[in-house]
């Protein structure tokens, strides 16, 4: 359990509430339910939350994988600078937009639920992580060992196996050039 | 189209089947509450009844098949015994995750549709009790039952409650809170990014089905969704009587006042046999960590992999197989998945261990591994071993003509095979129906080969002697290299034994043009079901299939076999 970060839990946890929240709400709304002043809250809330926990973070350890179309958002959540970039921030962010879910039945799951996330992404704080962008190209690379370098840009350094077969039975015919001079070092 | 119906022909019926099963049980547990019996609660909740009684029913149904395809014990004895009659249904018990993942996915559908049944039921329940109007027929429904407290109809009994705090004091909304929450918190830690990298999480997680399914069964204990019992279906007919409610239990209106009751539990029926199963499954697991397991022989290799040697009394494997192994002194909870690289003939069993995580690096370590001088046998760690189960790998001796395709790592399976395919030819030479083999290992680095390499080169020595060479083809593909090692390969290629691995068969450089390959074994072997087998990166596996599909024609057929964990 030693290298999880919490933070990679906690925001597919948050992605789901908020998604409850707002199908909670929208529920309310359509059903015209009492206390349905809450529910058009969850919506609102809901698609916040979503908003705000769709791009994932860059992890600290390993390769990070994107959510499809995740770069705009990763962009505006990028803006709001250290205001997104700690957790603490987000843990109690959660936990105040979960609350007035908590005053309707169809949206309590979706309060709950995010109640939960807020839970993790604190835990995730006091382990000292934060949220990372994930830039196009740059540093998502694991750094490659030294010893490879970018794929071959020579051909291999054996003729094909048409020619070497032509080799055993016509060596005049089967002369091959290579292209880059290659020396024994 | 070629062999797709070879390939996927049984697994889309099974999932068709499936789809039909659960279709059929909501159309039809919705019809079951149009019925007579259900008139007054319909009065209170109109159709939201049925779309929530609908779900109901293909959840029990589906959560009854979601314990299934995770006991493996089970599956590997169905395995064994329907592989004598069909290798084809055998192969389909490989994709059981599929199954189970397909079925979780299904678990979540309803209940969604079941919750937001639920609300409108609730709202509506709560909407009688509100109106407080005698001329109102869901008002008078509600009323009844305050005097005599069994024979209520709506479950809110007063008008100064609220759903929320309803469905926290009833045994029904309780469970279902319960049960929710933990599928939320299961499915979220089952994303691909958690199971792939966080495996602890994922599995200790997962265990929260264990509250689900107890909730799930105490889920309907309240009887909380009731209709009219058949005794007052004699004395009260809706039809009738509905309109004239102002006049029940009073003497000449030939109508009493109705009375309901709710539907004994039905879930526990569905779920207590596969949950049986599943206690024997992790009784069994139990019951083989407690065996005594012995580390022979501990072996460090240079590509960072550990080999270990182990023996069992009464241990029995089968190619290609895999174990689960636990280590106690690193944890007690974990058992990891790693595939057998010995053979069916040899008198030990081993596994060759990559060390990529916690407790990989931990059990490298407990072996000694980062100490210089040798450890003393008394001071390996003890170990338990879960298994063997079977994979695909098993087949491969039904097929004639065979290709093995290994990416990296992924070749450990194939150790196993090649092995026991030599043992056997040694021991049996004309009854092994396998007549041909290909292999091919893709590697993006040199030191990989190294334990392989030895492997591979005694197999070389033993087939020359026996004249065997043309019985095992191997290419191993070299897909990455420094330009410096390049040079070398350019000068010592006419040399005799490869200067990567020493063997007779030259390593070759890039990546394998597979159209090439799958034409050349067409055109060598018409007329023969020749079997793929893949351990490798999904998206090798998708080329693999499309060339299978693609080649097979006029006699030969190609069956694609992917191995997963």
């Amino acid at each position: 359990m030693g290298k999880i970060e919490w933070a990679m839990w906690a925001n597919e946890q948050a992605l789901a509430a908020g998604l409850i929240l707002l199908t909670g709400g929208i529920v309310g709304v359509a059903g015209q339910f009492r206390g349905w002043e809450f529910a058009s809250y969850a919506i609102a809330a809901g698609f916040f939350v979503c908003m705000l926990e769709y791009p994932r973070s860059k992890r600290a350890k390993g390769t990070s994988v994107e959510r499809t179309g995740q770069y705009c958002f990763t962009v505006c959540v990028k803006a709001f600078g250290p205001v997104t970039r700690n957790y603490y921030v987000r843990a109690f962010l959660h936990a105040a937009l979960c609350v007035p879910g908590g005053f309707m039945l169809a949206t309590v799951l979706g309060c709950v639920c995010l109640g939960i996330a807020s839970l993790i992404y604190l835990a995730a704080a006091v382990r000292g992580e934060h949220w990372e962008p994930i830039l196009p190209r740059k540093d998502t690379r694991k750094p490659v060992a030294e010893s490879i370098k970018s794929p071959p840009q020579n051909p291999p350094p054996r003729p094909p196996p048409e020619i070497r077969r032509k080799q055993a039975k016509d060596v005049e015919g089967a002369a091959y050039d290579n292209p880059i001079a290659v020396t024994d070092e | 189209m070629g062999n797709f119906v070879a390939n996927e022909g049984l697994s889309i019926f099974v999932i068709l089947v499936w789809l039909g099963i659960n279709a059929y049980l909501f159309v039809q547990f919705y019809m079951n509450f149009l019925v007579e019996r259900w008139f007054y609660t319909r009065v209170l909740l109109g159709h939201a009844l049925s779309w929530a009684r609908a779900p109901a029913a293909c959840l029990n149904f589906n959560c009854m098949l979601i314990l299934l395809p995770v006991c493996r014990n089970l599956l590997s004895f169905l395995r064994g015994s329907i592989q004598c009659c069909s290798r084809t249904a055998a192969r389909q018990l490989d994709r059981n995750i599929t199954f189970h993942k397909l079925v979780a996915y299904m678990i979540a559908f309803h209940t969604a549709v079941h919750i937001i049944a639920h609300l409108f039921n609730f709202e509506y329940f709560m909407d009688a009790q509100l109106n407080r109007n005698s001329s109102h027929l869901p008002f008078i429904l509600s009323e009844i039952g305050d005097n005599e407290n069994v024979s209520f109809l709506n479950p809110i009994r007063s008008n100064e409650t609220s759903p929320t705090i309803v469905m926290f004091t009833t045994i029904a909304g309780l469970t279902g809170v319960v049960i929710t929450l933990a599928l939320i918190l299961i499915i979220t830690s089952s994303m691909e990014v958690i199971r792939r990298s966080y495996f602890e999480v994922f599995w200790y997680t997962h265990h929260l089905f264990v509250i689900f399914f107890i909730g799930l069964v105490f889920h309907g204990f309240g009887r909380i969704v009731r209709g009219q019992t058949l005794g007052s279906l004699n004395r009260n007919k809706p039809d009738t009587c509905a309109n004239r409610f102002e006049e029940w239990g009073k003497n000449e209106s030939g109508c009493a006042v109705p009375e309901f009751a709710g539907n004994p539990p039905m879930t526990w029926k569905w779920v207590v046999g596969p949950m049986f199963l599943y206690v024997c499954e992790r009784l069994v697991r139990i019951y083989r960590s407690h065996q005594k397991v012995v580390i022979t022989k501990v072996v460090m290799h240079p590509s960072k992999t550990l080999e270990l040697q182990m023996k069992k009394k009464g241990f029995h494997m089968e190619v290609g197989q895999y174990v689960f192994i636990q280590c106690p002194s690193i944890s007690r909870l974990e058992w990891h998945p790693f595939t057998l690289t010995s053979a069916p003939e040899e008198d030990y069993f081993t596994v060759h261990v990559r060390i990529v995580g916690d407790w990989t690096q931990a059990l490298y370590e407990a072996c000694g591994g980062n100490k210089s001088e040798l450890q003393e046998a008394w001071k390996l760690p003890k170990v338990a071993i879960d298994g063997p189960f079977g994979t695909a790998s098993e087949d491969v001796f039904g097929y004639e003509v065979v290709m093995l395709v290994g990416a990296g790592i992924g070749v450990t399976p194939f150790a196993s095979i090649l092995k026991s395919v030599w043992y056997k030819h040694i021991q049996n030479n004309e009854g092994v129906f396998t007549k041909k083999i290909y292999f091919y290992w893709l590697c993006p680095e040199t030191e990989a080969f190294e334990w392989f390499a030895d492997l591979l080169q005694s197999l070389e020595r033993q087939m020359t002697e026996r004249d065997m060479a043309d019985f095992l083809s191997y290419n191993i593909y070299l897909t990455r290299w420094k330009e410096t090692e390049a040079a070398h390969f350019r000068v010592h290629h006419e040399a005799e034994n490869d200067p990567i691995t020493g063997l007779k068969q030259k390593t070759l450089y890039g990546k394998p043009n597979w159209d090439n390959e799958f034409t050349t074994i067409a055109s060598a072997h018409p007329g023969t079901k020749v079997g793929v087998f893949l351990c490798g990166p999904q998206m090798l596996g998708k080329s693999l299939e499309k060339q299978c599909i693609s080649h097979t024609e006029a006699g030969v057929k190609f069956i694609f076999n992917k191995e997963n964990f």
